[in-house]
């Protein structure tokens, strides 16, 4: 028997506005990156002390994924199958520049552990796994720009295969304060919108 | 002692990212690590690195950090005995 899937909710973040199913949540004129992920931290009630020894991309990632998740109302207690498949262009290039600067001078040479850690893309699911206990499959691809079709075939896969009860899937880019977006949504055997290519682009050129 | 005191706790919360914790509320002797602030092994590496960079400390054995960052007046005194900077 063939399972249907739907997108059940997404979430946007960029352009200094936090928005859950196009519904906007919470917006901040100031420019400052920093400022803006710390007054979303805290107008979303996100409540999580290690959130402020992220670095950028996890930051993003997290919050979205954190107003998504909360928003499904998932129970904290109990462990989830719900895998994650994130997506960039820049990889961890902005944490990995501040690295870089940090060994760059032989005579004044230490590196941080705590920026180094962050020194792969992936990581920032592993911040949204522990918090929520997602513990399935994940992947964290590098594409030259957001691609649905590749999303869609790779969440379906592991629905069908029952491998996941759900997917949590998206585009988290950092390469600078003026270059940022996260978009995820979940994949799920329950929702409304349909799980298709064009409904994906649909919703994230919103 | 009092000022050596201060600039660590200074700089425990600005390199380490403890948000919304002021100096006044890192008492001299608070566990750093398990129930006091809650640092992680992350922090304690981080902690060595700051050693060496602010104060020209090498710890050579990462397992000596344990007793070293017991609390603020603890690192104050084996600073202020080992410093080369």
């Amino acid at each position: 028997m063939t399972q249907n899937n739907y997108i059940k909710s997404y979430v946007h973040v960029k352009n200094n506005t936090v928005s859950l199913n196009g519904k906007v949540i919470y917006t901040d004129n100031d420019p400052d990156f920093k400022s803006f992920i710390k007054g979303a931290y805290k107008a979303t009630e996100t409540k999580y002390p290690k959130f402020f020894k992220m670095d950028s991309l996890s930051k993003l990632a997290f919050l979205a994924g954190d107003v998504l998740l909360n928003a499904e109302q998932l129970a904290t207690e109990v462990e989830h199958n719900i895998a994650l498949i994130f997506s960039n262009k820049a990889s961890s290039l902005d944490t990995d520049r501040k690295h870089q600067e940090s060994i760059q001078d032989k005579d004044n040479y230490f590196p941080s552990p705590a920026v180094f850690v962050y020194t792969l893309p992936n990581i920032c699911i592993g911040e949204i796994s522990i918090k929520h206990k997602l513990y399935s499959e994940n992947s964290f691809f590098i594409f030259d720009s957001f691609n649905a079709a590749h999303l869609e075939v790779y969440a379906t896969s592991l629905l069908v295969d029952n491998k996941a009860d759900g997917v949590l899937c998206g585009w988290t880019e950092f390469d600078g304060e003026d270059n940022y977006e996260a978009f995820l949504y979940l994949v799920s055997p329950e929702g409304k919108i349909e799980h298709n290519t064009e409904e994906i682009i649909k919703l994230y050129s919103n | 002692m009092e000022a050596l005191k201060k600039e660590l706790k200074e700089n425990i919360i600005e390199q380490l990212n403890l948000e919304d914790i002021s100096i006044e509320e890192i008492g001299d002797n608070d566990p750093l690590f398990g129930d006091g602030l809650g640092l992680d092994s992350i922090d304690a590496l981080e902690l060595i690195v700051m050693l060496d960079k602010d104060y020209g400390i090498k710890l050579t054995d990462p397992k000596e950090g344990k007793a070293i960052f017991e609390s603020v007046e603890v690192m104050a005194n084996y600073i202020s005995a080992n410093r080369t900077k």
